[in-house]
């Protein structure tokens, strides 16, 4: 499982390799916390890959319904095909009414068309910014693997969708929800493995400067700051040093290009206290 | 497949009597207080039966994976594992928990008045003769209640209701004007066979925001923590309500709450609350809060309503900062002062002076009239003054962080209803 994921620049950690081989042996949906950017999304960007299945994906917000998320009639079509059958005559209005449910009329929204896809990966993305309603018939979904729709009658997934739930911790998810879910906490990662995925993912980078880029995104998560920067932060970081054309960082450089990592006045503030020289003549001895 | 892992430390552990093991782990589990269910356990021993039961990490895994439902957990989880499987860790980074706070005695100096019990005190309207007893205890301070009226009291509070004020959601519902509704004007014409129909129309509905509570149980609130609790109860049963307790450390209790009966959750509250009546760490424990929820989106638009007479043992620079951060996270900031009723109160507590400019709000908090204006003022009903004063209600000019901060060293006793009216330019 492990060196399947690597392959895609993606690195995982021992804990996040069961939990995605428990996700694949038991059917077991991921329910993935942790700050922003620690590659809670991209996890399941790399299962797609390394599984070679369709990413599908929802995005949660406040209000999202059935209709959003599941299934939709296609209303014009249907129409269409009234106004069709009328005109050829057909008076059988019994027949007409069961044509008009038809699959073909059914569009399929991000659930249904997981449970369709084989295989697929679902990603069910910042789910605590839904209701709690839909919690709970994201449930069925989820515990089944099978959706009903009253005018056809259920449909499952003969190979169950690999799911990945993320939070953001902004409100309690059900602990219905999470009972049935493997859970895992994303930690920012230490020093060795953030250095390898900045290598892994920006190979254009040189080496010295993803050395350097490292150690200060680690010392500046060691202050207090409003919003510790995250691994997609030090990316961004790593990227702009090198668009700058930059093979080493130094403090000044480091400075003039905090934008990219810090995104509050205070934190960039604070930072602009810290001897960034000091952190890279540490990082060097 | 599985990750590499060191020996098992228990190799008497056979396949055969390594279920018992397991469950005899998740019950240490749950006796050390992760909510683990029977479901959760069933799918523990599955994970390990695909894993190599024998191994240490992959057991430690498949149980940190699948017992485990919250970041507060893994810390207890850590704790249990190394006592039940022997110390020997885990080739696994130790899990970065939310910085614990350091616990030290603290003089307990709440003021003179509160610690007489406040028998002298009793602010209030005037109250006609005749008036029900539940109409005079409703206008009593809850700080100087004897036993039967305090019960009495309760059971008023048990029917409260706290309800954000509203907004715009994203989700519409049919109406009677709006915009037209796509989706049920084509079934309408559906239904009718193609005929024209009269277009159906919905509009934007209104949500109540996220209501948040702090409520702090430090010693100087004693005579208070207990009543503003219930007041939380009867509060969190809509549903996005959250509640937090604060004094030394801060403890979410919204899940302690959530028990119907109110006797039920005060107990359940009492035993998850480790630090009743010891100081009060505002500024650190507001960081916290806003680090670890308030920031990622709790306390986004909601109605932050702090429950605290404003002691603070700590920093007062920590605390306005902390202030104006939540301050411009939030839809409103509350702060009900169960204090502010007492005649000649003045904020001069550093912890409330510091915190005055980035409150919307200002109320009492010690009785059961004042809650009601609470819970008013939450729902954003209260607009004008009232309370102790309404008399040409004090705005200070322009906005942002500096408004409002010459009035907290201008006004002293009365006056302070004032602040109940300022809205948020």
């Amino acid at each position: 499982m492990r060196s399947r994921l690597e392959e895609t620049g993606y690195l995982v950690d021992d804990g996040l390799a069961v939990a995605c081989f428990l996700a694949l042996r038991l059917h077991r949906p991921v329910f993935c916390e942790g700050d922003a950017g620690v590659g809670k999304t991209a996890l399941a960007a790399a299962l797609a890959e390394a599984l070679g299945a369709p990413l599908i994906r929802l995005q949660c917000h406040e209000g999202i319904d059935a209709s959003q998320a599941l299934y939709d009639w296609d209303f014009p079509r249907q129409l269409l095909h009234l106004r069709a059958a009328e005109a050829a005559g057909v008076a059988d209005a019994e027949r007409l009414e069961r044509e008009l449910y038809d699959r073909r009329f059914l569009i399929a929204r991000p659930l249904l068309r997981a449970l369709q896809t084989q295989p697929s990966v679902l990603l069910v993305d910042e789910i605590d910014r839904a209701d709690d309603e839909f919690e709970a018939f994201l449930l069925e979904v989820l515990s089944e693997f099978q959706v009903t729709v009253p005018e056809l009658g259920t449909l499952r997934a003969e190979v169950p969708p690999v799911v990945v739930l993320t939070s953001n911790r902004t409100r309690e998810v059900h602990d219905a929800l999470k009972r049935r879910c493997l859970y895992h906490w994303f930690d920012h990662p230490g020093f060795a493995r953030e250095l390898a995925i900045v290598r892994r993912r920006l190979p254009e980078v040189s080496e010295r400067l993803a050395e350097q880029v490292t150690a200060l995104a680690q010392a500046l998560r060691g202050q207090e700051l409003l919003k510790p920067p995250g691994v997609a932060e030090t990316l961004d970081w790593a990227r702009a040093l090198d668009a700058l054309g930059a093979d080493e960082a130094d403090a000044e450089l480091a400075t003039a290009t905090l934008g990219a990592v810090l995104k509050y006045r205070e934190d960039i503030d604070r930072a602009r206290g810290l001897d960034f020289a000091a952190i890279l003549a540490g990082r060097e001895a | 497949m599985p990750p590499s892992a060191s020996a098992d430390p228990r190799p008497g552990a056979a396949p055969s009597g390594a279920d018992a093991v397991l469950v005899g782990f998740a019950r240490a589990l749950r006796a050390a207080g992760v909510a683990v269910s029977s479901e959760r356990v069933h799918a523990f021993l599955r994970a390990v039966s695909v894993l190599r039961p024998g191994v240490r990490a992959d057991v430690y895994w498949a149980g940190r994976l699948t017992l485990c439902a919250d970041r507060d957990d893994l810390e207890r989880y850590e704790r249990v594992f190394d006592a039940y499987f022997g110390s020997g860790r885990p080739p696994v980074r130790a899990v970065r928990a939310a910085p614990r706070p350091r616990l030290r005695p603290l003089p307990r100096e709440a003021p003179d008045g509160l610690r007489g019990g406040g028998d002298e005190d009793r602010p209030g309207p005037p109250v006609a003769s005749r008036a029900s007893s539940a109409e005079v205890l409703r206008h009593r301070d809850m700080a100087g209640l004897d036993a039967a009226e305090r019960a009495q009291v309760r059971r008023l509070l048990a029917a409260f209701a706290l309800r954000g004020a509203s907004r715009r959601s994203a989700r519409r519902r049919p109406a009677r004007r709006g915009a037209v509704d796509p989706h049920r004007t084509v079934r309408e014409l559906l239904r009718r066979g193609g005929e024209p129909a009269l277009p159906r129309r919905h509009a934007r509905s209104e949500r109540p925001r996220r209501v948040v509570l702090l409520v702090d149980v430090s010693g100087s609130m004693g005579p208070y923590a207990d009543a503003l609790l219930r007041f939380a109860h009867a509060a969190a049963r809509a549903r996005r309500t959250e509640v937090f307790t604060v004094g030394t450390r801060l403890t979410r209790v919204t899940r302690e709450l959530s028990h119907r009966d109110p006797d039920l959750a005060m107990a359940a509250v009492g035993e998850a609350v480790p630090d009743w009546r010891g100081g009060t760490r505002l500024g650190e424990l507001l960081r916290e809060f806003l680090d670890r929820w308030g920031q990622r989106g709790m306390a986004r638009g909601a109605v932050v309503v702090l429950l605290s007479d404003g002691w603070e043992r700590g920093d007062p620079r920590l605390l306005a900062d902390q202030m104006r951060r939540l301050h411009r996270l939030a839809h409103r900031v509350v702060w009900a002062n169960p204090l502010k009723a007492r005649p000649g109160y003045a904020p001069l507590a550093a912890g409330m002076a510091a915190a005055l400019p980035s409150v919307d709000a200002f109320v009492e908090g010690h009785s059961l009239a004042a809650l009601e204006r609470l819970a008013a003022v939450v729902r954003g009903a209260d607009t004008g003054g009232g309370g102790t004063a309404t008399a040409g209600g004090v705005r200070a000019g322009g906005t942002g962080p500096g408004r409002g901060g010459s009035v907290v060293e201008g006004a002293g006793g009365s006056g302070w209803g004032e602040w109940e009216g300022v809205e948020r330019a």
